[in-house]
């Protein structure tokens, strides 16, 4: 098997699409925004609860989607559940660079190797978008819950 | 067909032969050989056409209809050759009911705008199919949301198949168009237009139909299927990008107004008024696509110095195998099993997102397209929201559909 291929579907990825964390509607939820990929008609729900000190204190999603884009968001929710808007921002701003195959010097050395097991997506330029779908959706909702699109 | 005839045919046909007109099969994606089984997306081209086009722009080219130079009238006679050619492609009367366009997506549009949309009041229908692409539907919304028009939808049954009577009960008083594709690009159903066309015209209703796929696979012939119009595009036809026809009956063609206005379309223009041009003139504002026209000529008389029925036996036993494949596979599910279906063949793999599917297959070698294939209402029809395809072509083997089925269970080793 391709290399490049094994690294994408990599053990830890396959784990987060089919035993996703935080996957579910979240009651009380102080932010939702969906999330669409036109490119293969997938949608994202995305739900965050922000307490009144800007801490993301709870995360969820719901949706279906490729095994890239359902790890992602797995991924995203253990990721950025606990800190500040400011914090998850800067993480997915992180993120994008790094599946893009780009200089991703803006995370920290831990978030950095947290998030090493998507760094695999940059060899396909076609699943980026699987990839930032979770991440483009939470800010969506972050910024008042319009929808967000891959394209 | 009866098996003898097919078994003769097909001992007439070697693909492998044919490949070498096709210089992009030769080449290998990944360190792999290319498997090419996204033919319903785009079909590769034969060096036929390819050079065709280089020939003609390097010695022959100039605009048309304008000049009164040498190579103006040398390419305006090679561009109208070209409407002859598909002219006696899908066997219309005259080549006047051959309008070039930019693709099928336009010539769609062109029906649309020109020639329902003024004859359309709020509360008319508009009878469509659950297996359109949304070339097919999209225009159709837009006398919905500009007009009133109503979207009457016609089912597909379980297998795929689509009834003429289906149509034909959904016909009503106020229906004033039947939009139907001759091939569905996702389940592969051929639809019954003759006697669509008949029920349709039993109650006095034009039928269009969308032959983007079906022209691929099936011989067409306008008069004997009695179609209102016919729509083409060139790219899956083995011909170039850029270039789509309509054919239409040209008593309607004569009464249609004109679509974009500009250059080439007019008989006289004015400070205070503006003539149009006769058929297919008025439909062609702006510098046409000219050298693509003389590709997809070139494509069409390719195709059909082709034994036809042998390349359809061909297709449809390369349909056969991988159906037989696949039904073997009890994680897969064949989303389309009409009994008159073309050679395209989609799947959903349980457990397994057709992109992630697509991603695996890409790399060892076979492309087929992954996604909704621009037929939502036909996914949400099937409960999916994405299914993989491979479609097939006349330059297909069955060692490359050996190859799909390997490369699947590859992703099923990796996904599974």
């Amino acid at each position: 098997m391709d290399d490049s291929l094994r690294e994408l579907y990599q053990e830890v990825i396959l784990d987060h699409s089919r035993h996703p964390r935080h996957f579910g509607a979240l009651e009380g939820a102080t932010h939702r925004g969906e999330g669409y990929n036109p490119l293969c008609g997938d949608r994202i729900t995305v739900y965050l609860n922000v307490d009144l000190n800007g801490r993301i204190a709870e995360v969820s999603f719901e949706g279906r989607g490729c095994a890239i884009s359902q790890a992602s968001a797995s991924l995203m929710t253990e990721m950025i559940q606990g800190r500040s808007i400011a914090e998850a921002e800067a993480v997915m701003g992180g993120f994008v660079h790094l599946v893009k195959g780009e200089d991703a010097n803006g995370l920290t050395p831990d978030d950095r190797e947290r998030l090493d097991v998507m760094a695999g997506v940059s060899a396909f330029p076609m699943r980026v978008k699987c990839a930032t779908l979770a991440w483009h959706t939470m800010k969506s909702a972050l910024e008042g819950g319009q929808s967000a699109k891959t394209e | 067909m009866s098996l003898p005839l097919r078994a003769q045919l097909l001992s007439a046909f070697d693909p492998k032969v044919l490949r070498d007109e096709f210089a992009i099969l030769a080449r290998d994606v990944y360190g792999r050989p290319l498997v090419y089984l996204d033919n319903a997306a785009s079909a590769q081209k034969p060096r036929a056409v390819l050079q065709s086009m280089a020939e003609f722009a390097a010695n022959e080219y100039a605009n048309v209809h304008r000049g009164v130079h040498y190579l103006s009238a040398k390419a305006t006679a090679r561009y109208e050759a070209a409407r002859r050619t598909v002219k006696d492609f899908v066997n219309a009367k005259h080549s006047g009911e051959i309008v070039f366009t930019k693709n099928g997506t336009e010539a769609i549009n062109l029906v649309a705008a020109s020639f329902l949309a003024p004859r359309l009041e709020s509360g008319d229908e508009i009878v469509l199919t659950a297996m359109e692409h949304h070339s097919n539907i999209v225009p159709w919304h837009f006398l919905r949301e500009r007009q009133g028009a109503v979207l009457k939808w016609v089912d597909v049954h379980d297998d795929g198949s689509l009834d003429a009577e289906a149509i034909g009960a959904a016909i009503g008083p106020r229906t004033k168009f039947v939009a139907v594709s001759h091939m569905s690009n996702v389940l592969g159903t051929i639809a019954p237009l003759k006697e669509i066309a008949a029920l349709a015209h039993g109650r006095g209703v034009p039928v269009l139909a969308d032959g983007c796929q079906g022209a691929v696979h099936e011989v067409v012939d306008v008069q004997d299927l009695d179609v209102d119009f016919y729509v083409l595009t060139g790219h899956k036809l083995y011909g170039p990008t850029g270039i789509g026809v309509l054919y239409g009956k040209n008593t309607h063609l004569g009464a249609m107004r004109p679509f974009n206005g500009g250059g080439e379309m007019i008989a006289e223009v004015s400070r205070g008024r503006v003539t149009y041009a006769e058929p297919p003139a008025r439909f062609e504002a702006g510098t046409p696509p000219i050298i693509e026209a003389i590709g997809l000529a070139a494509a069409l008389d390719w195709l059909s110095s082709q034994d036809r029925d042998a390349v359809a036996a061909h297709e449809y036993a390369l349909l056969e195998q991988a159906t037989q494949e696949l039904e073997k596979l009890n994680w897969v599910r064949i989303i389309g099993n009409a009994p008159h279906k073309g050679a395209i063949l989609s799947f959903e793999t349980h457990g397994m997102h057709a992109h992630d599917v697509a991603t695996i297959l890409d790399r060892e070698g076979v492309a087929v397209r992954a996604g909704h294939h621009c037929a939502q209402p036909l996914m949400e029809r099937f409960g999916v929201t994405s299914t993989t395809r491979a479609s097939f072509a006349l330059y297909n083997t069955h060692d490359e559909v050996e190859t799909l089925v390997v490369a699947l269970r590859t992703a099923r080793g990796i996904l599974g």
